[in-house]
């Protein structure tokens, strides 16, 4: 294999005059076309695609209009599921509420974190590898059941919380039990997460070149004004990328909200999480029609925010054009 | 002006050459104890959780503030392995690695193969198609479980893998987007003299493209693994017969509050269930950060 390269290498420099070889020099656009090939390549994508992405699209837009149970039983419906959802379920207008307000609290206050600690653990400085692996173990087991039940433990009447808040001589406090306490547990569990977007931060951040701050020093800029006038704006791109990335998942825990509200959204429905009411609806009451509505609504909640997001993008977002 | 305060920096420097280092000194001091604390109270849960799984059961809620067990009660794992209602945790790992290596088996084979597609090979509408591939990374999955779960059920396929397994075979759009980018990157000067050879596309994937792909392919694999294991919606809407149970349906049956006696079994199941993910990440922590930070992966 590697004695052929060799060959072919020296016929080129040989007969380039020739044109024999022209893909050589025009590099990408020298692969040939093959239609064959490309499809037969993305074939198990494709085929995934349509069987599992595709029919089923349909089926959940058709069943959104239905009032389908898993028995089978099922009719049209129309609008019914949605008027249903936005008038009369009022379950559902706190699962909106509790959602929304886990998502804009957590997502901000996730990247607040990722940015300041990426921004602590950007230096040359020995061991600092080993800081970079130790806060991002808790993305790696976060989503686990194994952990969302240690966290229900750690905020529970006995857990190590109250526990340590009764030996500074405050008074415990119901977390998981209290309306006003219960989806901030969910939350600090969230911002607990922060690894992630602290890796790409960090990636953003050795990509600014180093002259930048050292001239602003010269200049005799403060460190605060080096991260206003040069850290930020230069990284608004990827601050812009994991918003919208963050604020989609947030849209889809399940698991958290499952185990610490123990599958209810309890109490009151304040940690009844979208994606929890949906598979209460869908998989405990066995209600597909309305399952599949609200899974139509949650989508197009999810595009509206993005929408929004890439329209408010330009005014604070700062892609570099003259760089590079 | 410039010079002038360059002239001054170095001035400085000059003049206080001890005090400069002794102070650096300081500062790593701090800075060091001030990322370890941080880092010891971020990781505290953690700890919290193996240290409780170690304590006799009569003492995890007495002594909630130490993280030091009196004695190691190693009894917590062999009392919590035994399971619930005749189960062991034993049929519960069986089938989360069943789930997790065949998922991950299938997902990373065929991204690998549509990735080199999207990469390497040029057709009539591929541009159509990875825009459309890319468009699904933004579609919630709640959009299709639903009708999913009625497909399946109808084809009799609740209580088996089919319904965790077949999905995957169509590969998965994060791991693709990875390779493919990873492929961009491999120059094109082997495939072409591969080419040259005689060699077709399917040749050039075998032997130039594939070989090369080692760090791409661990790093979807990790991930997929790690995914795979906590998964626990799609086990817990498809498996309803407890000896299907992967171990996350498993622990949330395990740790029901109403049920729960033993603390200590409880707790040993939660941490030990973490154990695959732990080595997973020591072993191959290099392939996870450099994932993350090419792609943009969530984790």
């Amino acid at each position: 294999m590697r004695e052929p390269a060799a060959v072919s290498t020296a016929k080129v420099v040989e007969q380039k005059p020739v044109r024999l070889f022209p893909r050589i020099r025009i590099g990408r656009k020298s692969i040939q076309q093959n239609d064959l090939a490309g499809y037969l390549f993305i074939s198990p994508w494709l085929i995934g695609f349509f069987l599992f992405a595709l029919i089923p699209i349909g089926m959940s837009l058709w069943l959104a209009f239905t009032n389908y149970d898993i028995l089978g039983g099922w009719e049209y419906v129309g609008l019914e599921n949605f008027q249903r959802m936005f008038t009369r379920d009022i379950r559902y207008s706190r699962s909106l509420a509790a959602t929304f307000k886990y998502v804009l609290v957590a997502v901000p206050l996730r990247l607040i974190f990722a940015l300041a600690i990426a921004m602590l653990l950007n230096t040359k400085r020995r061991g600092v590898y080993w800081y970079r692996a130790a806060f991002y173990i808790p993305s790696v087991i976060g989503g686990s059941v194994a952990v969302a039940v240690m966290w229900r433990q750690i905020f529970g009447i006995e857990g190590v919380v109250n526990t340590v808040a009764e030996s500074v001589g405050l008074t415990g406090v119901n977390w998981l039990g209290n309306p006003n306490t219960a989806i901030w547990t969910l939350i600090l569990l969230a911002v607990w997460q922060f690894g992630s977007p602290m890796l790409i931060f960090l990636a953003g951040l050795r990509q600014i070149p180093q002259e930048m701050y050292e001239s602003a020093s010269i200049d005799g800029a403060n460190g605060w004004q080096k991260f206003v006038g040069i850290t930020l704006p230069l990284l608004t791109p990827i601050i812009f990328f994991n918003l919208v990335m963050q604020m989609i998942s947030g849209f889809k825990v399940f698991t958290q909200a499952f185990i610490v509200s123990g599958g209810g959204g309890a109490p009151l429905d304040t940690t009844l999480l979208y994606s929890l009411y949906l598979y209460n609806r869908g998989f405990s009451t066995f209600e597909m029609g309305y399952a599949a509505a609200m899974a139509w609504v949650m989508l197009g909640i999810i595009a509206v925010l993005t929408g929004i997001s890439f329209k408010l993008s330009s005014l604070w977002v700062y892609y570099e054009t003259d760089v590079k | 002006m410039e010079a002038q305060n360059t002239q001054l920096l170095l001035g400085e420097e000059q003049r206080l050459p001890e005090r400069q280092s002794g102070q650096k000194l300081a500062q790593g001091w701090a800075y060091h104890t001030f990322v370890i604390l941080l880092g010891l109270l971020m990781l505290y849960p953690v700890f919290w959780l193996f240290s409780s799984s170690l304590k006799p059961a009569d003492e995890i809620w007495t002594t909630v503030n130490s993280l030091i067990p009196s004695r190691l009660a190693f009894e917590n794992f062999t009392n919590g392995w035994k399971g619930f209602g005749g189960y062991s945790f034993a049929v519960f790992y069986k089938n989360s690695f069943i789930y997790a290596g065949l998922a991950t088996v299938f997902a990373v084979s065929t991204s690998t193969i549509v990735a080199y597609g999207f990469a390497r090979v040029k057709f009539r509408g591929k541009n159509f198609w990875f825009t459309i591939m890319m468009m699904t990374l933004m579609l919630p999955t709640q959009v299709l479980i639903v009708p999913q779960y009625i497909v399946f059920s109808q084809l009799d396929w609740l209580n088996t893998f089919l319904p965790l397994l077949l999905p995957r075979l169509g590969g998965d759009v994060f791991f693709i987007f990875l390779i493919v980018q990873f492929v961009r990157g491999i120059p094109l000067d082997l495939d072409e003299a591969a080419m040259i050879d005689g060699a077709n596309q399917f040749g050039v994937f075998f032997h130039v493209i594939l070989p090369q792909l080692k760090p791409a392919v661990i790093t979807a694999a990790i991930f997929s693994f790690y995914w795979t294991w906590e998964d626990f919606l799609t086990p817990l809407i498809y498996m309803t017969d407890p000896n299907l149970y992967t171990v996350s349906v498993a622990l949330r049956a395990f740790s029901d509050v109403g049920t729960i006696n033993d603390w200590g079994a409880v707790f040993a199941m939660l941490s030990l269930s973490l154990l695959p993910v732990f080595l997973l990440f020591v072993f191959f922590q290099r392939y996870i950060v450099e994932g993350i930070a090419t792609t943009g992966l969530k984790g």
